[in-house]
């Protein structure tokens, strides 16, 4: 376990290259803003720039049509993501949704991968991998029920839905055009929530016995979030290094000041460590490393919290600029909330990590 | 490249029985063979690898139960003072030097703390004035860790008091017993005398055994630093360290749980773990190339995780921590974090946020090395240094 790669490495700082360039040109703060007032379309473009670099598919082997890639890559994707709170469904579709497509053999996972069609795990963004699995029931492949606070709900056209299957779970396809997808005012507009209720929709089954494969996807999912979150932190640490270098009180600039200078060594420890965790997490989950549970759960607890101090620290050191609608420190402070609580809390992973590491209460 | 490594153990081991070998010529024989540190030079007990595979080499050893060159007795040398002379020294000072190092035979502590120049390290007194080919040196150091059992130290002392206080240093090895070195123990905290004050009385030094340049002794000081700081606080494996002790406490006994300490204990753990990655993630980056102030980060992270940990085992142990093992004066030969009973390790925690630079100096350099931040307002830095307040 001590032998993983934990650095980045050639290849993905290419990656890495390509898509912050993108990102640059199709992920601007102010139309990111826009989103909050109801401008979905503010960024229009965004996601299929992003589809034509193959990302959709980047976790897909080359022979059922992607990139043949790794959680490693996936997770520098997201890292660049993290930094633009940039508004596409990768995590939801081409990371969680495509996790449990790829243990079926569904030609719909190809055109996932392909950009054709965008698809979305029916769970609650809060869910967690030890939680019970909402259950849509299903008569004769009729099916009815709810699930609410749906991430990544608004953009997919397929929803593969968690339905009761005797003791067990099976998961079905259903198109979103028969199901009822309500937007919600979400504290994150930038993976803004929506309600999803079936009634009578008809589902095609896509995976008998479901149920390990679903958390194995809210883990991938948990174990990626976690490079999310390092890229949101590292934006709120550099953006806020900026600031303080440039802004004078007092006849200096703030950074000379210690207190504030402790502040941001303690961040800048705070961020190589999230960075370390999230980097084992991404290692063991590429390689099928039996650690990749305790991996995920520890870059989780650690990092959700990270995320947040980040953002936190990077408005209180903007001060007033920091408050105000026009400066992006907020659309940060808001994801990084709203990743704190989804795929399982910072509490509901180390409670998780008692029983895997062997520390009962 | 680990294949081939592992072969050269095996084959080592093979000529070398750790049952039947005489410990020191055991040591002397694996730090000719290159397998002492690997990615030291070859000759020089290593084989220019990568320093990555350190621990393997170490785990081999470990089990096939060979004697080990006593780490924690001479972490100063290991640490701090081996790597400074393989940057900066002579390859007279590297042959003389490094061998007896590795192997033990010699224990190496530190003279850099004075009682004026404790966090402001460039403010030492300490005089080394140039006689012929010999250095002649008067001053009082303090604080120095295991001064009574090292054979030599690595010594900043000042050699120019007309430059500023940074231009005016050189560094130097120095031999402990020599006439005129005085180590007197300073009972700390634990009751121990870990550490030492030495008065140093006309102690006289060869030009030879100088490291680096008149008036460099700043850089080597900081080179010096920089490798204590990512030495402290290493730990390979999860759970070693002050972690694993309260983890084992934990599991050993049921009765002592409370839902309020498992909570502290989990976060804790992970913080652990999380700082474990960080330390192996900055040895890859390390794992060619001088440590940077990066390492700093890192012993600001071990301080105050050790020290919540340690706290919170005394916590945990109720009654049992209000006891405390042993009051009693002693000179230790070994420095043990984890060892002795919970009581000592709080109390000695404590230090982990001093030695080696306190924490609020570390997240200066931090501040200020990495980060670009402007540096702290200074007073003294342009002027002489003997005519700067004192
Ligand atoms: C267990 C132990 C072992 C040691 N072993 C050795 C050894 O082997 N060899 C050796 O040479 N030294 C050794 N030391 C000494 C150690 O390096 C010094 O104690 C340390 O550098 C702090 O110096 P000081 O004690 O004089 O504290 P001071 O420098 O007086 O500091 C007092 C307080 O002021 C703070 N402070 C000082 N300057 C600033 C600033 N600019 N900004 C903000 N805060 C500041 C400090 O952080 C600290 O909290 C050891 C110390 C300990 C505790």
């Amino acid at each position: 376990m001590s032998d993983l790669d934990l650095l980045h490495s050639e290849t993905e700082e290419d990656l890495r290259a390509s898509v912050r360039a993108l990102l640059g040109d199709h992920c601007d703060p102010v139309a990111v803003t826009r989103m909050y007032d109801g401008d979905r379309f503010a960024v229009d473009g965004l996601w299929k720039a992003l589809t034509d670099l193959g990302l959709p598919g980047l976790l897909v082997p080359e022979e059922r049509g992607g990139q043949g890639a790794s959680a490693r890559e996936a997770a520098v994707v997201l890292e660049e993501l993290g930094r633009t709170v940039a508004p596409v469904p990768f995590l939801t579709s081409a990371v969680i949704a495509t996790t449990v497509l790829l243990e079926s053999d569904s030609d719909l996972l190809a055109a996932v991968a392909g950009g054709e069609r965008t698809a979305v795990l029916l769970v609650p963004w809060s869910i967690a991998a030890t939680d019970d699995l909402p259950r849509i029931r299903s008569d004769d492949g009729v099916l009815t029920g709810t699930v609410t606070s749906v991430a990544g709900a608004l953009e997919a056209d397929l929803l593969l839905v968690p339905v009761a299957s005797g003791d067990g779970l099976a998961v079905h396809a259903v198109d979103a055009s028969d199901a009822g997808v309500t937007p919600l005012v979400s504290l994150d507009m930038t993976r803004q929530l929506a309600d999803v209720v079936l009634d009578g929709a008809v589902g095609t089954l896509v995976l008998d016995d479901a149920a390990h494969a679903v958390r194995r996807a809210i883990d991938a999912g948990a174990a990626l979030l976690a490079s999310e979150q390092v890229g949101i932190a590292r934006w709120c640490l550099e953006t806020t290094l900026a600031h303080v270098k440039v802004r004078k009180q007092f006849g200096r600039p703030i950074g000379g000041f210690q207190a504030i200078k402790h502040r941001l060594a303690d961040l800048y420890t705070g961020v190589e460590s999230a960075t370390a965790a999230a980097r084992y997490a991404a290692a063991t989950l590429a390689e099928g490393d039996p650690d990749a549970t305790i991996a995920t759960s520890t870059a989780q607890a650690f990092n959700a919290d990270l995320a947040v101090l980040a953002a936190e620290e990077a408005l209180q050191l903007h001060a007033g600029i920091g408050m105000t609608w026009e400066h992006p420190v907020h659309l940060y402070l808001k994801r990084a909330k709203a990743d704190q609580i989804a795929l399982g809390r910072s509490g509901q992973h180390r409670a998780r990590l008692a029983t895997l590491i062997g520390l009962p209460g | 490249m680990r294949e081939e490594l592992h072969d050269r153990v095996r084959v080592f081991l093979a000529d070398h029985d750790p049952a039947t070998t005489e410990r020191t010529q055991f040591l002397r024989a694996r730090y000719d063979a290159g397998l002492a540190w690997v990615h030291f030079p070859i000759g020089l007990g290593g084989l220019g690898l990568d320093q990555a595979l350190q621990p393997e080499v170490d785990r081999l050893f470990r089990e096939a139960g060979a004697p080990d060159n006593r780490p924690g007795a001479n972490t100063i040398g290991l640490g701090m003072a081996g790597p400074t002379i393989l940057a900066y020294g002579t390859d007279a000072q590297k042959d003389r030097f490094l061998r007896p190092l590795w192997t033990a035979e010699e224990i190496w502590c530190q003279l850099f703390s004075e009682p004026g120049a404790g966090s402001d390290l460039a403010n030492v007194a300490t005089r080394a004035v140039r006689d012929g080919d010999e250095w002649v040196v008067n001053g009082q150091k303090v604080w120095t860790s295991g001064a009574h059992n090292a054979r030599f130290a690595i010594l900043v002392a000042r050699t120019d008091p007309g430059l500023p206080k940074h231009h005016g240093l050189t560094y130097f090895l120095c031999d402990m017993t020599d006439p005129g070195v005085d180590v007197r123990p300073l009972r700390q905290i634990t009751g121990e005398a870990e550490f030492n004050e030495v008065f140093l009385t006309d102690v006289r030094i060869p030009d030879d055994q100088r490291l680096g340049e008149v008036g460099e002794g700043w850089k080597v000081a900081n080179a010096t630093l920089n490798n204590e700081r990512v030495s402290i606080g290493k730990a390979a494996d999860r759970e070693s360290g002050m972690v694993g002790v309260v983890a084992r406490t934990w599991r050993e006994r049921p009765e002592l749980r409370t839902p309020e300490l498992h909570d502290r204990l989990l976060r804790l753990w992970v913080d652990a773990e999380v700082a474990r990655l960080t330390g192996a993630r900055l040895r890859q980056k390390l794992s060619l190339g001088q440590p940077g102030p990066e390492g700093s980060a890192m012993k600001l992270s071990f301080a105050r995780i050790a020290q919540q940990l340690s706290g919170l085992e005394l916590e945990l142990l109720g009654e049992e921590g209000l006891r405390y093992s042993d009051w009693t004066l002693v000179r230790p030969a070994n420095v043990d974090f984890t060892g002795r009973d919970a009581g000592y390790r709080y109390l000695r925690a404590k230090g982990n946020s001093i030695e080696g630079g306190t924490s609020e100096i570390l997240r200066n350099i931090v501040a200020e090395r990495v980060l670009g931040l402007p540096g702290e307002h200074r007073v003294d830095k342009d002027i002489p240094w003997k005519e700067s307040a004192k």
